[in-house]
């Protein structure tokens, strides 16, 4: 049987939440892997939050906020994205490939730009494989 | 406060030595405030070893713990039916807490998972920077408040050395000169001629060269 991974996307109530909205109301297909768990603003998502979800089985995590300078609360999304930057460095110092954490920018309006994202982010982990077993660290 | 850093969790897993069942102890003082020993961090580095430990396809049992201070037993003392359930501890807090911990439970490896770097303070949001070397005899006095012990990369103490060029260290063009900072800080308060004043030498008895220093208050003890 392939491998189907977990992954977890962290959603911006204002706008990857609501591109994540227009693609189910235009009946866009997108792959059943991505778990989306709605968050007020990107910058609520810390490193707790994505550091359990691998520890409790997820192949990837997501994080999608608004475009650079759209945040809702000003600068959320930055923060989010820094964090998510430091993170990946983490990540990799455990030999855990950083391409499973990703930060992702879109707005409300950006529909199918959300499948294309969640589409393309299930590819790379299936190619990676699970995390589960994949290998001692570094 | 005391100044830490966290340490690359590849290293802390280096030292693990094949222990499964796993303690992270943080500490809420100081490794709290530099954002190195926390609870935040205790929950992170968990996180992480469990990761690492999935990978392997070896779960790692870990357990988080926080306490008050990691530099007073009396603060220990609850982690005792933790600890006699684990393999070994990861203390996040400075050097003082990791070896407070190994003194109490002498049979369980303690591996730290901060480096501990000095004494100093908050200068900007995610900015700490040294501002004491804990030499044991303070000459602030003297110097307008400003530590050439901590500050000058050289620990001069009767002005600058000759690498000291337009205001900055020849060690790091980045870094302000020490006595550069004293002298403009003494001529600010009209206070120069004391720069004059012959003193004896430092004590550097009392500073690292004598073994564990103690701190012994007759009041205070029982």
């Amino acid at each position: 049987m392939s491998f189907e991974p977990r992954i977890i996307a962290f959603c911006c109530h204002h706008c990857a939440y609501g591109a994540a909205d227009l693609a189910g109301v235009l009946r866009l297909q997108y792959p059943a892997n991505i778990r989306i768990i709605r968050v007020p603003c990107s910058g609520r998502v810390s490193e707790e939050h994505i550091l359990w979800a691998f520890a409790n089985g997820a192949d990837g995590v997501c994080v999608s906020g608004c475009l650079e300078g759209d945040c809702h609360y000003q600068s959320g999304n930055l923060r989010a994205g820094k964090r998510v930057r430091i993170l990946r460095n983490r990540l990799w110092d455990i030999g855990l490939e950083p391409e499973r954490l990703r930060m992702f920018n879109i707005s409300a309006a950006m529909g199918s730009a959300f499948i294309g994202l969640m589409q393309e982010m299930t590819d790379v982990i299936r190619a990676l494989g699970p995390v589960a077993g994949s290998g001692g660290a570094r | 406060m005391i100044l830490a850093r966290p340490r690359q969790v590849s290293s802390i897993l280096a030292g693990l030595g094949g222990a499964r069942r796993l303690a992270v102890i943080g500490c809420q003082e100081c490794v709290t405030v530099c954002q190195a020993g926390g609870r935040k961090e205790v929950s992170c580095l968990a996180h992480l070893l469990r990761i690492a430990g999935l990978k392997e396809g070896l779960p790692l049992m870990v357990t988080e713990a926080t306490v008050a201070r990691q530099c007073d037993t009396a603060y220990l003392a609850p982690l005792d039916p933790l600890v006699e359930q684990v393999e070994a501890c990861i203390s996040l807090g400075c050097g003082v807490g990791v070896q407070f911990i190994a003194e109490r439970y002498p049979g369980v490896p303690v591996i730290p998972g901060v480096d501990t770097v000095g004494g100093g303070g908050t200068t900007a949001p995610g900015v700490w920077e040294e501002r004491c070397a804990m030499c044991g005899e303070c000459v602030l006095d003297q110097t307008a408040g400003i530590c050439p012990v901590t500050r000058c990369a050289k620990s001069l103490l009767n002005g600058p050395c000759g690498g000291s060029s337009g205001g900055m260290c020849e060690v790091d063009p980045d870094l302000p000169c020490a006595w550069e900072m004293i002298y403009r800080r003494m001529k600010e308060r009209k206070s120069l001629d004391d720069l004059r004043s012959i003193r004896p030498p430092k004590n550097w008895v009392s500073s690292r060269s004598g073994g564990l220093r103690r701190v012994i208050r007759e009041d205070a003890m029982r």
